[in-house]
């Protein structure tokens, strides 16, 4: 039977781990390549790793840490921020990226999408999307969040779909950093029209906030978070046993 | 030495690493000659059939691949690098592989059922055949690889080693002699992923 994935994101900016990371144990907490290992060695199914550098430098020192990472911890990196054009994906998959997400590139330019799953094949284009409820309806936002792009979530993925979207993330603004679970009524409208591997992200503040999400939910396949898993509210240990308890299948 | 071939399909980062990481000596090649000296063959591969094969086939290392087989080298192919050991794939049209394993490789939309999503992305565990392989002389039972992947190969269950349960028992991994092939990718199924990896260099 397919588990389901849990995965930590970590964000960095001229190469180190930006959130503030308290652990025991492990002396560099904002090395991405220590905390990776950290991760993976807990059972992290899966490591996304998100730029958000906004200097040409500092874009040189995150394809330096990504070959780094990717030469030690061997489970499926996705790498996000700051992916545009084709050369982008270029740049991050040669070294050692297996997936790329792509969010505002592809609002800029949907073709985006298209191009990079002819290249590259529909498993290595991940579509992020944030959302956010407007009169009643999910909207894609841009900009971090900022910025209403007008276009309806729910078309929109589907068209990305059509283009080659192999997975899709989907970033609820309307729960992120809330922490009172995930927002499971977006997710419900994205997985009954989605086809492809759902992920979701925000809001998740405890475990059962995870065995909520794959009990109500059974067709997404993984729960992404980031600071609960650095700050240690959630070990994936812990994590990974109270879902088994739960008969949500995870790898152990 | 072990070769891994550079056909100009895939991301080849990982699979050098982790082989590297337990200690292989690790040569990337599209050189004959390279693949000729070395002790052991990977095949690997992502992308669609079609295009892989033919890229083969174009850099004429699929006669090397052929030889060193049949002169008992072990060879091993992953993911689309299995695939192509079959004799043919029915992915978009119907294309010939290199005819290694007795078998084909087809869709696995029609199998898995409405309920589950297409591709199979993600970790899922290995269940032996009878006779347990030497790949997985480290692993244990139910142990789970990650998988990316939308055909399987069928027809084939002599040399099947490992199946996966996804709507349908899926082939995870097949061997016929020297010549070895795993669905799943190794260099991204972690601890056990190295695992595997490791017994193949011991071969």
């Amino acid at each position: 039977m397919i588990t389901k994935r849990i995965i930590p994101c970590l964000d960095v900016r001229d190469g180190r781990v930006v959130k503030g990371v308290h652990f025991q144990g492990l002396a560099d907490v904002s090395s991405p390549v220590s905390l990776g290992k950290f991760y993976s060695d807990n059972g992290a199914d899966e490591l996304v790793f998100y730029d958000i550098t906004a200097s040409v430098e500092g874009r040189g020192l995150f394809t330096d840490i990504l070959r780094q990472v990717a030469s030690q911890i061997f489970i499926p990196l996705t790498v996000g921020g700051g992916i545009n054009a084709i050369e982008d994906f270029d740049r991050v998959l040669k070294c050692g990226g297996d997936k790329v997400s792509v969010n505002s590139g592809a609002i800029k330019n949907p073709n985006l999408v298209l191009e990079a799953a002819k290249k590259y094949g529909d498993q290595c284009v991940v579509l992020s999307v944030d959302m956010k409820r407007v009169d009643g309806k999910f909207m894609v936002f841009a900009k971090g969040g900022r910025e209403n792009t007008g276009m309806e979530g729910l078309s929109w993925i589907k068209r990305c779909e059509k283009m080659g979207a192999g997975e899709i993330v989907v970033n609820s603004i309307d729960t992120d950093g809330v922490k009172k679970g995930f927002d499971l009524e977006m997710l419900e409208a994205v997985c009954d029209i989605a086809s492809v591997p759902v992920i979701a992200s925000g809001g998740a503040g405890c475990v059962e906030d995870f065995v909520d999400l794959f009990h109500a939910l059974p067709k997404v396949d993984a729960g992404l978070a980031a600071s609960i898993f650095h700050f240690g509210e959630v070990t994936i240990p812990n994590l990974k046993r109270t879902l088994a308890e739960n008969n949500i299948i995870v790898r152990r | 030495m072990i070769a891994i071939v550079d056909y100009g399909v895939g991301n080849l980062f990982s699979l050098k690493s982790s082989l590297g990481v337990i200690g292989a000596e690790v040569e990337v090649t599209g050189d004959a000659e390279v693949l000729r000296n070395s002790e052991k063959i990977i095949l690997p591969g992502v992308g669609a059939f079609e295009d892989a094969i033919e890229k083969l086939r174009k850099t004429g290392l699929d006669k090397v691949i052929l030889e060193e087989a049949a002169n008992g080298k072990p060879l091993l192919g992953i993911c689309l690098g299995m695939q192509m050991l079959f004799e043919k794939s029915y992915e978009y049209g119907e294309h010939l592989g290199l005819g290694l394993i007795e078998g084909s490789v087809k869709s696995i939309t029609p199998v898995v059922g409405d309920a589950l999503k297409v591709p199979h992305i993600g970790w899922n565990g290995l269940i032996f055949s009878k006779e347990k392989s030497v790949l997985y002389r480290y692993v244990e039972e139910d142990e789970c690889v990650y998988f990316v992947h939308s055909f399987a190969a069928m027809d084939c269950d002599s040399a099947v080693t490992a199946t996966t349960e996804y709507g349908a028992m899926l082939t995870a991994s097949v061997e016929k002699g020297n010549v070895y092939g795993t669905q799943f990718h190794p260099e991204k199924s972690g601890e056990v992923g190295l695992k595997i990896l490791r017994a193949f260099c011991e071969l």
